[in-house]
């Protein structure tokens, strides 16, 4: 582990770069869906299910249930843009298109490879959730400045995602076998992560289930910047995010280069 | 720049991979002198490929050393992996890329300036022929053109050393050529050549030196020409359609007899004279008096059980 940690160097922002200029050459499509996402969602729930659910108890405020479930999809998309990138994506470049090996061939280490895709994955999550924050704003569900700090959110949350999901490349024999983490995983995060309505109605078991996810902190946290909410809590939730991404991130370096160098 | 001179291009000592459960390569020593064109000769699952990662920083020894001008291979990978090129037998260009633009990306892992690996790229794709293609996606290039552009890729970062792992598996005899010529060239201007095949025209063409290596080890290595004088001779018989008499002629005959199947192949050592005896004694007989060949060689060494 120390010599792994040792070997990381900026070089792996070459790789980096090459997972941005695929993704920059196509930025009209990519962009696409971070745009339609939160508007699609805010029809949907504004115009459907908010009828039904008209006010939301939230920290001690009552919000309009568009108010209160925005910030969710931002959290959500944090999470999903950099699982599906770490996972699906980095694993067609490693397996199928034997991106890596050829990364390898140059005077880039296995190190620099894994952690330009950490990074990179990490900055899908921070363009998908900055895009959002962008059209939430033009809807007027932001409050500024502190929404600001999503981007940070974003950053930590990506990586902490990010990881996750490189632990799984690191482990699967077969791309179908994402399903497993999707379903056990990311899918019960989604639903019972604080992004859909307050957990603190839950069952008391459940809700210590829920507040040891790490989407619902990261849930937390974007809610609280969006709405302009502030709580001492929200450090907990802080240190929680950053220290569980940096850990995993360690972790999925560790993991993956033992299965890159054989 | 890196080593003494005199200093061998590649060394390597007592290599040991293990991996997968099995001893991939058991303790392989050789060394490539600078400039020198080296072919590693193996059926498949020999150990080659092996070896040639082992070098190449890919994978970690189990034990032994290997240097590259000096520079060990275990310590410093970045090092090493400057002063070489290397062409992987898998195509591993990269599809999300058009075929400029292979280029320009991968001279950014060597830390190349910009305007320069532009300048490089140009020349490259003139040198493989891939100028006009420039634009195209990977996908769109045949098998030979994607290996042209994995050898014009390997080139870009000026290396000392080019590695070529089974450079020509799978291509047309046009695009075998073609690539064969370019070797060449560059074998001209003084860069050092490791390769891996399975094709003993290929080694022939281009080694001034083969190492025969079969289950993890090595047999046998020289030039190609001195391999053949002294592993088989200068002539081989094939005989078909043959009867008990001729074999049992040929076998109390000074030489090595093989009968494979249909088949009768007499090595006949010194023997000059061979073909008029034939002629006298058995007129009718049909065979074929060639030239030997590394094949000869190879299937000698390596014998001729099926490996896959």
């Amino acid at each position: 582990m120390r010599a792994t940690l040792r070997n990381l160097s900026l070089r792996s922002l070459r790789v980096w770069q090459r997972d941005a200029d695929v993704y920059f050459t196509t930025w009209k499509t990519e962009f696409l869906p971070p745009l339609l996402e939160p508007i699609l969602y805010v029809l949907a729930f504004g115009l459907g299910l908010g009828q039904l659910i008209r006010h939301v108890e939230y920290g001690g405020r009552t919000l309009g249930y568009l108010e209160f479930m925005a910030p969710g999809i931002v959290a959500v998309a944090i999470m999903f843009w950099a699982f599906f990138e770490s996972t699906f994506s980095s694993y067609v470049r490693m397996y199928y298109q034997k991106t890596f090996d050829a990364i390898l061939a140059t005077p880039l280490l296995v190190e620099d490879v894994i952690l330009g895709e950490l990074l990179w994955a990490t900055s899908k999550s921070v363009i998908a959730a900055t895009i959002m924050l962008g059209v939430l704003t033009a809807l007027g569900l932001v409050a500024w400045p502190t929404g600001l700090w999503v981007v940070p959110i974003a950053f930590f949350g990506g990586l902490l995602f990010s990881a996750i999901g490189l632990l799984f490349t690191s482990m699967v024999k077969t791309i179908s076998q994402f399903n497993v983490p999707m379903f056990t995983i990311i899918m019960p995060m989604f639903t019972f992560g604080g992004t859909f309505f307050p957990i603190d109605i839950l069952p008391r078991w459940a809700l210590t289930v829920a507040w040891c996810l790490p989407l619902t902190h990261v849930a937390f946290l974007t809610r609280s910047a969006i709405l302009g909410f502030a709580s001492p809590h929200l450090w907990v939730s802080a240190v929680y995010v950053v220290a569980a991404s940096l850990v995993l991130a360690a972790w999925a370096l560790a993991r993956m280069k033992r299965r890159l160098v054989p | 720049m890196n080593g003494l001179p005199g200093t061998s291009a590649i060394q390597a000592r007592d290599l040991c991979k293990a991996y997968a459960g099995m001893e991939a390569v058991r303790g392989v020593s050789f060394d490539v002198a600078p400039g020198e064109v080296v072919g590693f000769l193996g059926p498949n699952g020999a150990g080659k490929t092996t070896t040639v990662r082992m070098i190449s920083c890919f994978l970690p020894p189990t034990s032994g050393t290997a240097t590259v001008y000096g520079v060990d291979v275990r310590t410093s990978p970045r090092e090493v992996k400057r002063m070489l090129g290397v062409c992987p037998q898998e195509d591993n260009l990269d599809p999300d890329f058009d075929v400029l633009k292979n280029l320009l990306a991968y001279g950014r892992y060597f830390g190349i300036p910009g305007r320069e690996i532009r300048e490089r790229a140009e020349r490259l794709l003139d040198f493989v022929q891939l100028a006009d293609r420039k634009k195209s996606g990977v996908q769109e290039l045949s098998g030979g053109m994607k290996r042209r552009l994995v050898l014009a890729r390997a080139l870009l970062n000026e290396p000392r050393i080019l590695i070529l792992d089974e450079p020509t598996t799978g291509l047309d005899p046009q695009a075998r050529h073609a690539i064969w010529t370019r070797v060449r060239s560059l074998r001209a201007t003084g860069v050092t050549v490791l390769l891996t095949t399975h094709y003993m025209e290929e080694a022939a063409q281009l080694c001034d030196r083969v190492v025969v290596i079969d289950n993890g080890k090595i047999l046998m290595q020289g030039a190609p020409a001195d391999l053949v004088r002294r592993e088989v001779g200068s002539t081989v018989v094939e005989a078909w359609n043959f009867d008990r008499a001729f074999a049992d002629f040929l076998g109390a005959l000074p030489g090595r007899l093989e009968e494979v199947g249909d088949r009768l192949y007499y090595y006949p050592g010194a023997e000059d004279h061979v073909e008029r005896l034939l002629d006298e004694r058995f007129p009718h007989q049909e065979r074929l008096i060639r030239r030997a060949t590394l094949e000869d060689v190879f299937l000698k060494l390596t014998g001729r059980a099926l490996r896959d």
